[in-house]
């Protein structure tokens, strides 16, 4: 057999997957665990969750820590709580599996592929994500990778984590804003008029800025670019058009709607205040 | 010095006896997003989740939770949920999670939260915690870029007249209790660890529109008002099946006071007889008689809540259509522009 003879080095690289995506919830796990470390420990490692998409990106949707003890040479991390761990979750979301696990600091340790064989073993492919929380490179520095083994023959050889892309999921975060997100502390809540108010602010300063943009080409103050051109004409265009008197109609129609049931809603309420007057006031004797 | 010291801690520890009311439920980021994520992905069934914390004064913290699984109706789950609570918290403990219950969460859809079951676990809580909170998350009105989380607790004087389950009329007015008092809401402060914060900053897009901003100038809002108004239609139905069984009970009690009446100017002029006649009077009351027993009144905590709830619509309805006409005038102007 020729193949037995000739001893070749090969990857195993049996993945098709191609990226992660993150939600902010894990990084904001992850911070939080660090946080809460115990004494010693300089860094936190724990498993994240989540699923497989069809199209082969990984979905991190969920993460808890696993406590953990390393010695130079040696990982020791706490199995039966990670058992127990997985099967609560897995009681509340069936869906959730694991998907890799993930560790603080920046790059890859010796220890990492103790713990990434572990995690192998667990689920194929796992993920390794590693959080920078002491921002060393002076930004939190969030990275994801695969291990690829290396064997050689059947006999495997070293494991080699190889970079992969990943997609930081920020739409819940912006849904929330990062206002709240982003400062140590805040006071209130921004009501619902508050919101409005900032977002049609938001919409008219992008409008300025385009009008401004617009009169600079127009003067010749700054060289046109077709495809910023094109892109305004087509939101322009995708406006619906229609005659003023329709559009009016239209709007009319629409405030009246509303009008009525803001009529409606009052007189409920006037009505609620006074059937409690009646209620609570009758003296029945 | 030492006895001096002690008892001013003794002292310190009889102050603190005295709790100072509940100001402020402050959040950690951390908890918002969790309870966002499972309230959202079981969107539309509703579901609930402990909050952990601390309790430091007059500031609740709530810096973790965890959600529940969902609940069904069988003896054996049940126990497993109380399981899978106590593991949850002795994990929790492990990585250094206060584990401290102070509350729950729990999705609502459009707001309807006033229930009797919100009470009654209220006050299974509050048997264990002096103070708990429930915060109440509604997905579908964060569909609009609003970031719908409420802190809520009962008011005191609510508690003690449902601890005694008197809710008649005369009681309420003693108390000076009306539907309003029932839930107290309490501001949310958030806060974020300086290392999350340093994050978010980190990681905020450059974008100048968020998908808060999308979600907040989209112009269809029909649906949420129409579901809106459906739910108002139907606890109008709720209230006025209540207000008939209270006119049903003013009716019957005028019908047997009428009969006590009647009754009592019989006796009278039975007794003025017998006076004549030189006998005993009979007595004026006849515990017996079955036109003295008292009719209960039926309770008033399901009309309250029913107007709650209606209130609650009537403010969201407000909120939205203010929100429309800010919408529809924007997008005039955009027009005639």
């Amino acid at each position: 057999m020729a193949t037995t003879e000739t001893t070749v080095l090969q990857f195993s690289h049996s993945s098709n997957t191609l990226s992660a995506k993150v939600h902010p919830l894990v990084i904001f796990n992850i911070c939080d665990c660090y946080v809460r470390r115990p004494d010693q420990a300089d860094r936190v490692i724990g498993t994240l969750l989540g699923s497989v998409l069809p199209d082969g990106t990984v979905d991190i949707r969920n993460s808890y820590a696993v406590p953990h003890n390393e010695f130079s040479d040696q990982v020791a991390l706490d199995i039966d709580y990670h058992h127990n761990m997985l099967s609560s979750h897995q009681k509340v979301n069936p869906k959730e599996v694991i998907v890799g696990w993930y560790s603080t600091g920046t790059g890859v340790t010796g220890g990492s592929a103790l713990i990434h064989e572990f995690y192998s073993r667990e689920v194929a492919n796992p993920i390794h994500l590693t959080v920078d929380t002491g921002f060393k490179n002076g930004e939190g520095t969030i990275k994801a990778y695969i291990s690829v083994n290396l064997s050689l023959g059947d006999r495997q050889l070293a494991a080699q984590f190889q970079e992969i892309p990943l997609d930081l999921r920020m739409v819940e975060a912006e849904r929330l804003g990062f206002d709240i997100l982003k400062t140590t502390s805040i006071d209130k809540l921004p009501n619902d008029l508050e919101g409005m108010e900032a977002s049609m602010e938001r919409l008219l300063a992008l409008i300025d800025d385009i009008y401004k943009y617009v009169d600079n080409v127009v003067e010749g103050h700054v060289e046109a670019d077709n495809t910023i051109g094109r892109f305004l004409a087509d939101t322009v265009a995708s406006l619906p058009k229609l005659s003023p008197a329709a559009f009016d109609k239209l709007m009319n129609d629409n405030v009246q709607d509303h009008l009525l049931l803001l009529y409606l809603s009052s007189i409920t309420r006037t009505q609620l205040s006074l059937a409690e007057k009646l209620n609570t006031a009758a003296q029945i004797l | 010095m030492a006895n001096s010291m002690a008892r001013s801690f003794l002292q310190v520890a009889a102050t603190e006896e005295v709790a100072s009311p509940l100001r402020v439920v402050q959040i950690e980021g951390l908890v918002i997003l969790k309870i966002i994520k499972h309230c959202k992905e079981f969107s539309p069934a509703l579901v609930t989740g402990q909050l952990l914390g601390l309790d430091v004064g007059s500031v609740l913290e709530v810096t973790n939770c965890f959600p529940f699984p969902t609940r069904e109706e069988d003896e054996e789950i049940e126990a497993d949920g109380a399981n899978y609570q106590l593991e949850m918290m002795r994990c929790l403990r492990e990585v250094n999670v206060d584990n401290n219950t102070v509350g729950w969460y729990q999705s609502t859809f459009l707001g309807s939260y006033q229930t009797v079951e919100l009470i009654e676990t209220f006050m299974n809580y509050q048997e264990n915690i002096r103070r708990c909170v429930c915060i109440i998350y509604d997905p579908s009105r964060s569909n609009q870029g609003v970031l719908a989380l409420k802190a809520l607790k009962l008011s005191d004087s609510f508690m003690e007249l449902y601890r005694t389950n008197s809710f008649t009329g005369e009681k309420l007015r003693e108390k000076n209790l009306s539907w309003v008092d029932i839930f107290e809401e309490i501001p949310i402060k958030v806060s974020n660890s300086a290392l999350i914060s340093a994050f978010m900053t980190e990681l905020e897009s450059d974008s100048p529109v968020t998908q808060c901003d999308y979600d907040r100038l989209q112009l269809s809002t029909n649906p949420f008002m129409e579901r809106n108004v459906e739910f108002l239609i139907e606890c109008m139905d709720d209230l006025s099946v209540e207000q008939q069984k209270f006119q049903f009970y003013y009716r019957s009690l005028t019908r047997q006071q009428a009969q006590q009446q009647s009754w009592l100017q019989k006796r009278r002029a039975e007794n003025m007889t017998r006076k004549a006649a030189g006998e005993e009077p009979l007595p004026e009351e006849d515990p017996t008689n079955p036109i003295f027993k008292p009719l209960p009144e039926p309770s008033r905590l399901d009309s309250y809540l029913i107007t709650n709830q209606i209130a609650n619509y009537c403010n969201q309805i407000n909120g939205v259509a203010g929100q429309s006409f800010n919408r529809l005038h924007l997008m005039k102007a955009l027009h005639d522009n």
